[in-house]
């Protein structure tokens, strides 16, 4: 079962990606989106587990006490800010959308094709 | 196409690619079993390089300094590019979103006022908010936390304050100004910040400050005050997305108070 | 260590967080002189940089954090003459537009200049980054500065679903590189390029090839490859002019360009057995792209997107021209990206002053209306010449490197694609010339078969002249899609680079170990000029050919016999249905295919 919090990973991955291929609302869609990224902090906290290792904050414990990797951590709070930050942008599309064409539907608002 | 078969389109291909990722992470460490070497050597390292106890800010403010810049950067463009994405169009004039309005308020959608618990609960809440706000930003190279955790923290308390149904307060805290203003200053504080290092000849960002007593909260040398303007930019940032959003709301809920 | 290296990053950023800052309190002309300063300044960083490192690659280590007994402790920016040479051209384009602008978006303060200075850093420090997270936290920026200046005319329904088709492919792409990222740390616990690279070593299991095909699809989405292109018309069709400039000139290609780097810097050593293998792969994704993006844009009639489909199939060719793996082709390709991204923001500009003077960018519309701007006419040919290949040009000078390495590695048939392709494109591109700027030519009919899609004017002021700042930029750019091609010694300078930045080993040496290495001289083959100037030639006769069939009556005639065609035609139409839905779907075959393409490939 070594392979589970990788394969919930990929799974989120691919739930947000059938999500947004199916949705018929844009404030769905970007919470489909918001599910296909938080794939990637399952799989990279995931990645730099260990096994009975304690946090990498060494206030309480001596240096050498093993702790879990730091870097994954840290570049999970990046992406956290991406992602919100990508999730506002386009929630303030779908705003837009609404008020220019009172529908939230993607399949109907289709100006350009072809 | 339509949509049964993008739908099994879609499926047969996200069979493909679920397939591909299972027998690629076959091959990698098991879970749990975090094989370094770089993070062992970040925790081995930091605490005698940096004097901070909190490996995961050191990575985010010192080892890895500029990738919380460009991050940061993401923010406040994020923030200018929803101002410039829901800005009025100069054509509509004040009053038409209200007929969304009236058409909730005939099938009886109000937005009902908050009741006198909520009012207190949450008005309660936004002291001690700020100052555990503060207080994460302040410890954040000591204990978890820091720059953002802390500047989420602070961006909730004037939310609690709209919710308590305060909305002038809310519009005066969270007004699109100060708050720009609070967020482009933690961000300049930021870049600049890193130029000392690169003036005395090392590189962009390299501490120039003493690094102080491990554990006490003034030590690590430029991690505290980088954090304390990640602070200052994230918690601004978070405020004046939100105050875009609801600022249609807000004035509409204004005007019918009156 | 050189404090110039960090300055392409920070001084645009800078400026725009001072904009930012100072907001509605400055007035217009202030934040344009900090903008276009900002721009020229960064510019000419680079141009320093870019001549500084063109005898050793300069590495620069943020916050000191040099790599210790050979492992990467911090971020590095890695400059060779290909990174800061692109982040001079970024500038440089960025400079144009900004020019352009100056008559642009009275009403809506200086928040568009703060989006294009952060778009700006956004591409600077992609190109110059060194470490693979660091170059996806640029991607992000580019991406989301991208995504609101490209929603800027929320007036108008198309725009935000332009916008959000570009959003959620590029979001998505972004974070499949990021698990590739993940799968490339679990196996080797870095993030630095390089000592990725080393740790990776020569192995090629199925790990480290789905890592490689995680990234590269999500590096492909951004560079708007086949089947992931679909977002890029879209999006062209509705941002604002300046920004397409910047857009098709140099944002699309950087996908690319990343691509090469991460596969130089990081896969080489492991694929290297299996260098077929991915050319295969390659070469068949960059045949599809330049294609039926050549179609595609054939079939279009509002000139934007014509022009959009256009890049997607010039993308197509830088494709190819990385997929031959070889430092000659490499070299071809860089030279390919200057002049036709000159060219093409030349093409753009010329659209946006169509724009502007007769507020619409419909081909039916426009007809004969184009005739009292003769010298913008000449702008426009300019620019179409640049995209066929014609002799002087920077593209002529790529086409003949890549094709040359092509033929002696046994790909004769890819000159068979470059002349299909940049055939088709500038004929598009001289059938809008006819019909606009002559008035020749059978009139489209504006009817219902092709939806036309309204662009409302971008300016205000007075519509009746062409103002000198706009004219100007287009000019200058077209001007540059030909000097790319004729600075003497530049073949060769290019070569030099090329081969240095396809140095695995050596790109290891001087950032893991701040190795002394310069770069070696090469001698340069000379191939044969004479064939490549009769193909230049050839295809743009063959294009002007094309062009005055297509504006024929004969050509409305021809259709109706020709059924199989039309109907082929119809279904890569029907292809581009504009759905965010379809599109995330052909994403997923996309990467898929790559995947397993790819893994299949090299397991056997």
């Amino acid at each position: 079962m070594s392979l589970l919090p990788y394969i919930v990973a990929v799974w989120l991955f691919l739930v947000g990606l059938y999500g947004i291929v199916t949705s018929r609302n844009f404030i769905h869609l970007v919470m489909c989106l918001a599910i296909l990224q938080s794939s990637t902090y399952v799989f990279l906290l995931a990645v730099g587990y260990r096994i009975g290792a304690g946090p990498p904050v060494f206030a309480n414990v001596p240096v050498g006490t093993p702790a879990v990797d730091p870097v994954v951590q840290a570049l999970l709070l990046t992406d956290i800010v991406v992602e919100a930050t990508v999730v506002a942008l386009l929630l303030s599309f779908a705003v837009q959308v609404h008020r220019n064409t009172a529908t939230l539907d993607p399949e109907k608002v289709v100006e350009l094709e072809g | 196409m339509n949509r049964r078969v993008r739908r099994w389109f879609f499926l047969i291909c996200a069979c493909a690619i679920f397939g591909l990722f299972v027998s690629a992470v076959r091959q990698m460490p098991t879970f749990g079993h975090y094989r370094g070497p770089y993070g062992d050597i970040l925790n081995r390292e930091t605490v005698y390089e940096r004097h901070i106890t909190d490996v995961v800010t050191a990575v985010n403010f010192d080892w890895r300094g500029i990738d919380t810049l460009g991050e940061e950067s993401i923010l406040f463009l994020s923030v200018i590019g929803t101002l410039v994405l829901l800005r009025k169009p100069s054509s509509e004039v004040n009053d038409s979103h209200d007929e969304n309005d009236t058409a909730d308020k005939r099938k009886g959608r109000e937005i009902p006022l908050p009741s006198a618990a909520t009012r207190v609960a949450t008005l309660g809440l936004v002291g001690p908010l700020v100052v555990f706000g503060l207080y994460i930003v302040a410890h954040g190279h000591l204990t978890p936390g820091g720059g953002f955790q802390g500047g989420v923290i602070l961006a909730t308390a004037p939310l609690l304050v709209y919710l308590a149904g305060d909305l002038k307060s809310f519009k005066r805290i969270a007004n699109h100004e100060t708050v720009q203003i609070g967020e482009a200053l933690g961000l300049l504080g930021f870049l600049i910040l890193g130029l000392p290092g690169m003036i005395r000849g090392g590189a962009y960002l390299r501490n120039v400050l003493p690094l102080g007593t491990s554990g006490h909260v003034f030590s690590g040398g430029m991690i505290a005050p980088i954090n304390v303007c990640t602070g200052v930019a994230v918690s601004a940032g978070l405020v004046a997305v939100t105050y875009v959003f609801l600022e249609h709301t807000l004035e509409t809920r204004l005007r019918g108070r009156r | 260590m050189n404090p110039l290296v960090p300055l392409p990053l920070l001084i645009p950023l800078a400026a725009a967080f001072l904009l930012g800052l100072l907001n509605k309190r400055c007035p217009r002309w202030f934040a344009d002189s900090i903008a276009i300063l900002a721009a020229s300044a960064t510019g000419v960083v680079s141009l320093i940089l870019m001549h500084e490192s063109a005898l050793r690659p300069i590495v620069y280590w943020y916050g000191a954090w040099t790599p210790r007994s050979g492992i990467a402790l911090g971020v590095d920016f890695y400059v060779d003459p290909f990174s800061a040479g692109l982040a001079a051209f970024v500038c440089l384009l960025a400079l144009a537009s900004f020019i352009f602008s100056l008559h642009y978006f009275d009403s809506v303060g200086n928040l568009f200049h703060v989006l294009m200075l952060g778009f700006i850093a956004a591409m600077c420090g992609f190109s110059l980054s060194g470490d693979l997270f660091n170059l996806f936290v640029y991607f992000e920026l580019m991406s989301v500065a991208a995504f609101a200046l490209c929603g800027y005319k929320t007036e108008e329904p198309s725009t935000q679903q332009g916008a959000i088709n570009f959003a959620v492919l590029n979001t998505i792409g972004a974070f499949l590189a990021l698990l590739g990222l993940g799968m490339f740390y679990a196996r080797t616990g870095a993030l630095n390029l390089a000592q990725i690279g080393r740790t990776l070593g020569h192995d090629s299991g199925v790990l480290v090839v789905t890592s490689f095909v995680f990234v590269m699809c999500g590096l492909l989405v951004k560079a708007a490859a086949f089947p992931f292109h679909f977002w890029l018309a879209d999006a062209h069709a509705v941002a604002p002019t300046p920004v397409c400039v910047l857009f098709s000139g140099i944002m699309v290609e950087l996908g690319v360009y990343a691509v090469a780097r991460v596969y130089w810097s990081l896969m080489d050593g492991a694929l290297a057995p299996h260098r077929s293998a991915l050319t295969g792969v390659l070469l068949v994704v960059g045949t599809m792209t330049a294609l039926l993006g050549a179609c595609m844009c054939f079939a279009q009639r509002h000139i934007k997107r014509l022009l959009a489909f256009s890049t997607i199939s010039h993308t197509g060719l830088l494709i190819i021209g990385f997929a031959l793996l070889k430092p000659g082709a490499l070299a071809g390709a860089a030279l390919y990206l200057i002049g036709h991204g000159a060219a093409k923001g030349a093409l753009f500009l010329v659209a946006g002053i169509l724009l502007h003077r007769c507020g619409s960018i419909d081909e039916a519309h426009l007809y004969g209306r184009g005739r009292k701007m003769p010298w913008t006419g000449a702008v426009f040919v300019l620019g179409g010449f640049g995209l066929v290949g014609l002799i002087p040009f920077g593209t002529f000078a790529g086409e003949h490197a890549i094709e040359f390495i092509a033929e002696r590695n046994h790909q004769g048939w890819l000159d068979i694609v470059f002349f299909l392709a940049v055939t088709i494109t500038a004929a598009a591109v001289f059938r809008v010339y006819a019909r606009v700027f002559l008035g020749r030519g059978t009139r489209l009919s504006s009817g219902a078969r092709l939806k036309t899609v309204d662009e409302r004017r971008e300016t205000s002021g007075p519509h009746n002249h062409v103002p000198a700042v706009m004219f100007l930029p287009a000019f200058a750019l077209g001007l540059l899609a030909i000097a790319a091609g004729c600075i003497p010694g530049e073949t060769h300078a290019v070569l030099t680079a090329a081969c240095a930045f396809a140095d695995h080993a050596g790109y290891q040496a001087r950032v893991l170990e701040g190795a002394f290495l310069p770069i070696q001289a090469v001698a340069s083959e000379h191939a044969p000029l004479l064939s490549s100037v009769l193909r230049s030639l050839g295809a743009t006769l063959a294009a002007i050919a094309l062009a005055v069939f297509a504006i024929s009556p004969a050509w409305d005639r021809g259709r109706i016999y020709s059924r199989p065609f039309a109907r082929s035609m119809a279904f890569i139409r029907r292809l581009h249905s504009g759905r965010v839905g379809d599109y995330v779907a052909y994403f997923a075959f996309g990467v898929a295919a790559i995947g397993i393409a790819l893994a299949f490939l090299i397991a056997s």
